[in-house]
């Protein structure tokens, strides 16, 4: 077993962990963060992505250990509890950006990071080719992509500081 | 009509869980005490078990059991079955070869699960799992479906000789015949309809927990039918007697047919749970979901149509090898006979139909239903057909649908079914105006001054779901009713619980059947929970499949708000001193007619329990009814869906570069999430058309065995989808209702190929369209340049 400090949702975190323990299942089994989900096991299909200082990352594909220090956002960090959505997450609401639900905090996650990169003015075939590493089998994508771009626009005319979340 | 009610595309009431990481799938629950389970697992397609030596393994850290077969038989834990019965031309039923959820003597494919490892942690369960030590006599293996048959083909099951399950058939063969003979032009085609992994993003899981004091189970499963489940487990598997087996279908995470069959990984989870006196979980992982979770499709078909001269339909002869993979499951035997072959007629006026099936045994996965589930196989046997034959006539492709289409309902094809209502030419008309038909040739022109190859293409579909009346369910051999029920809570403060037999994992049931509760009761939809998934809360369901949520599902519901209103009716009469014939319901408001007096929604509601004012002797207190709806007729949603792709010659790659779909669903609860099922669909669709498939070496090892190998379509697969509807109310059922789930991945493969082949020029095209694929056809066909006119 080995030791790991980090900060998950602005809350720091200590947890000792087998060293093969990945990112994912210190979230969902030792911190009972269930929404971070596993749709695979060869890192394609985007089920499992937070926010690691702000990036997007597979947290299926990172070890626990290799976060000493780190930032960790996963989606029930994204909106402060008992306040508003997020503005990514009211356009997938919104904009019926999702069926089964199980893909949808890594899409969401996906895209704020996105935002993050591209700005505000996001065309359809940027979010679509930005969505490669993300795997959506119920809605086709159509409305993820409506809501990316709906949540992109409305994260440009919130105060910054919520908007940079 | 309400604001929340019946055609409103009101916002999803489940979506806040969701959005915020806070749904409960199977495997965010967790049991105090819990353990996991590891499946050992056949690499052979095929091989005898000679012994399976688990010494090791048992001693290892953490490891509480390692359970195989003869153990699973020894406890009477019976086998796994398939729940519809079909006889072959002959009269001899269909050969079910035993199923043991834990195989015993021999594998039958890889993947097969032959021990399963109970330990504390699921790293413990993995590691023990690889020294659990099986030794394996391998034996030749059959793989493809075409060879299955023949002479001298290694054989699975004692049961079934020349690995052939049943050789069914439909129709008039004499008559099919004297219709070729007469026939100006036959159009033949072989086609194969190409295997494909269901692939919900939530994996299947299950959890089960052994209560020693009460000795009953308690199952959390990946369920799109749990109701289903716990009878077979119960009826078929022995595990228990259903009233001391519980199964909760929680949020699940996409199902398209997957999550309907009953696995040996759920039965094996109870059994265990049993066996170490604790909470045993499973998980499935992806690689184990593309080798087990049941696959879809993998037919091999020739098929052929007569027409006269001027393009009339005068016959469909089919011939169609099934592959059914290694063993049965729940509903595979009558996903290639009657949901396939019923539905060969199209939306045609067609006298004669003769369609023969062989569904046979290979050493691979389980094949049942996959979205459409048979209809999607049969939508592109006709609209392939319909199509080459209308390029063989040299008649324009729309026209040569419209000469044939059915224009008089009801209408009785010759293969069953009896269409109700419908206007094909009006979904037709309203798909060519909102493709823009007449401007196709320019928009040719322009692809190929850049180069591309342009082609359209369409499928002007029907599929028959709303499964489905019970008594004709049961005269073709089905093993089970297809009625849905409900029960609708009204509590004194006049919110409403309405419990549902349905499930939903995807679908937004929470939204759009509080909706019509909201539309009959005038309240808003908040205060209306919608209860579905656990055995123990709900009546009893058949679960979702079929597209019969809607149709089915909602006459239950409708049927039970019926006895609730009459009741409040009377309870209303009794607070109004009125007649009870006089008390009319509208808005939520109860009032006698012709007078001011009233008594709201809540009114009613809490004097039904306090029982103040009415005697208790003639009128029961409470306002709680049940009911049991069982349909009178399947539903015929229907319409056409035209494809526009650009080829591009030089490297074979197809892209969609436009999609129409006008559908008719009857009426619509919310338009919002029609839509969204269509897109969904047609992505389905779509991905069978251009890159999904499953693929087995001659070895029986699936090469497509993950999201690296099999090509799940992306999200710049797809350009922005146009949709529209027409209207035909159902005539069967309350509301109007056909479905909509499943017409997407229906309508949609022979779309794409026909418009991929309108732009090659040749017809010699296999799904999936990969560009491979279609360079290689554009090498034999010439047109490898566009002809820029």
């Amino acid at each position: 077993m080995a030791a790991v400090s980090l900060t998950v949702n602005g809350k720091p975190v200590t947890a000792d962990v087998d060293p093969r323990t990945l990112l994912v299942q210190l979230l969902r089994e030792n911190l009972r963060l269930t929404g971070t989900h596993v749709g695979c096991d060869t890192s394609q299909c985007g089920a499992c992505v937070v926010l690691v200082d702000g990036k997007a990352v597979k947290s299926c594909t990172v070890l626990a250990l290799q976060l000493e220090g780190a930032d960790v956002l996963s989606i029930e960090g994204l909106a402060p509890a008992n306040g508003p959505l997020h503005p990514m997450q009211e356009a997938f609401r919104e904009n019926h950006g999702l069926q089964c639900g199980f893909c949808t905090p890594g899409m969401i996650l996906t895209a704020v990071d996105l935002v993050r990169r591209k700005g505000h003015e996001l065309d359809d075939r940027t979010i679509r080719e930005e969505l490669e590493g993300n795997i959506c089998r119920c809605t086709g994508y159509h409305n993820i992509v409506k809501s990316i771009a709906a949540g992109a626009r409305a994260m440009g005319s919130v105060p910054a500081s919520k908007a940079a979340e | 009509m309400s604001a929340t009610g019946i055609g409103v595309a009101v916002r999803r009431k489940e979506d806040q869980r969701f959005i915020t990481g806070k749904g409960h799938y199977t495997d965010d629950i967790n049991r105090p005490g819990q353990t996991y389970a590891y499946f050992v697992r056949s690499p052979h397609a095929h091989a005898t078990i000679k012994s399976i030596d688990s010494k090791q393994a048992s001693s290892m850290p953490g490891v509480l059991a390692v359970l195989n077969g003869a153990e699973l038989a020894a406890d009477k834990i019976g086998n796994l079955i398939c729940g519809w019965m079909i006889h072959s031309k002959d009269g001899s039923p269909m050969k079910m070869a035993p199923h043991p959820a834990l195989a015993s003597s021999k594998v039958c494919h890889v993947g097969d699960p032959v021990a399963v490892v109970i330990a504390e942690t699921l790293a413990q369960a993995r590691d023990a799992g690889e020294k659990v030590n099986v030794d394996y006599g391998e034996l030749p293996a059959i793989i493809d479906p075409a060879q299955a048959q023949r002479p001298g083909a290694p054989q699975i099951h004692e049961i079934a000789p020349n690995n052939t399950i049943y050789q069914w058939h439909i129709g008039d063969p004499a008559g099919v015949d004297a219709a070729f003979k007469s026939a100006a032009h036959v159009t033949k085609l072989d086609i194969i309809n190409n295997r494909l992994v269901p692939n919900a993003i939530e994996p299947r899981a299950a959890l089960a927990d052994y209560d020693t004091g009460n000795e009953t189970f308690t199952l959390w499963n990946t369920s799109q039918n749990p109701h289903v489940a716990r009878l077979v487990i119960s009826a078929f598997l022995g595990m228990a007697p259903e009233h001391k087996l519980r199964v909760i279908a929680p949020d699940v995470g996409g199902g398209f047919g997957s999550k309907i069959f009953i696995y040996p990984e759920e039965v094996v989870a109870l059994w265990a749970s049993r066996r170490v006196g604790r909470p045993v979980k499973w998980v499935s992982d992806r690689s184990e979901a593309f080798l087990v979770d049941a696959h879809g499709r993998d037919h091999v078909t020739h098929a052929e149509m007569a027409l006269d001269a001027a393009g009339k339909i005068l016959g469909i002869r089919v011939k169609t090898i099934a592959n059914l993979g290694a063993y049965m499951q729940v509903f595979s035997s009558a996903v290639p006979t009657y949901l396939y072959a019923t539905l060969l007629s199209g939306q045609y006026q067609i006298s004669q139909i003769y369609c023969e099936v062989d569904a046979v045994y290979t050493n691979t996965n389980s094949v049942d239903a996959y979205r459409g589930a048979g209809r999607p196989e049969a939508t592109f046997v006709v609209e392939r057909l319909v199509e080459v034959a209308a390029r063989e006539l040299n008649i324009d492709p729309a026209e040569m649908r419209r000469r044939n289409f059915v224009k008089t309902f009801p209408h009785q094809t010759p293969v069953i079914f009896a269409y109700d209502a419908g206007d094909y030419d009006a979904s037709l008309k309203k798909a060519l105006d909102l493709a823009d038909y007449k401007g196709f040739a320019k928009r040719k022109r322009e692809a190929a001054r850049h180069g591309k190859l342009r082609g359209i293409g369409f499928s002007t579909y029907i599929e028959a779901c709303g499964l489905a009346p019970s008594q004709a369910v049961g005269a073709l051999g089905g093993g089970v009713g297809q009625w849905e029920s409900c029960e609708v809570r009204v509590n004194p403060t006049g919110s409403i619980e309405v419990l549902v037999g349905s499930h939903a994992h995807g679908q937004g049931h929470e939204t759009t059947f509080a909706q019509v509760v909201s539309e009959r009761f005038g309240v808003p939809i908040d205060s209306v929970s919608i209860v579905h998934g656990d055995t123990d809360k709900v009546q009893f369901g058949m679960g979702t499949y079929g597209s019969r949520s809607g149709a089915v599902g909602m006459s239950a519901l409708v049927k039970a708000l019926d006895k609730v209103e009459a009741k409040a009716k009377k309870v209303a009469a009794h607070l109004l001193e009125a007649a009870e014939g006089d008390i009319e319901f509208k808005d939520g408001n109860f009032s006698v007619a012709g007078t001011d007096k009233s008594v709201p929604w809540g009114g009613v509601t809490l004097n039904a329990y306090i029982a103040h004012k009415f005697n208790g002797q003639e009128l029961e207190p409470g306002l709680k009814e049940t009911s049991f709806y069982d349909p009178t007729n399947f539903t015929f949603p229907a319409g056409c869906h035209i494809c526009e792709v650009e080829v591009d010659p030089e490297t074979g790659n197809a892209e969609i570069v436009a999609w129409t779909a006008v559908d008719d669903f009857g009426v619509i609860i919310n338009p919002m999430i029609v839509e969204g099922q269509i897109h969904g669909g047609v992505a389905q669709g779509i991905g069978q058309a251009l890159c999904e498939g499953a693929v087995y070496d001659q070895g029986g090892q699936l090469v497509t065995g993950s999201f690296m190998d099999y090509a799940m379509p992306r999200a710049d697969y797809f350009p922005t989808m146009t949709v529209g509807t027409t209207l035909t109310k159902c005539p069967s059922n309350p509301l109007g209702i056909k479905g909509c789930g499943e017409a997407g991945a229906i309508a949609s493969p022979p779309a794409v190929i026909n418009a991929i082949t309108n732009a090659i020029g040749t017809e010699d095209i296999a799904m999936p369209a990969t560009p491979q694929t279609v360079w290689a056809a554009l090498q034999k066909s010439g047109r490898s340049l566009p002809h820029a006119a």
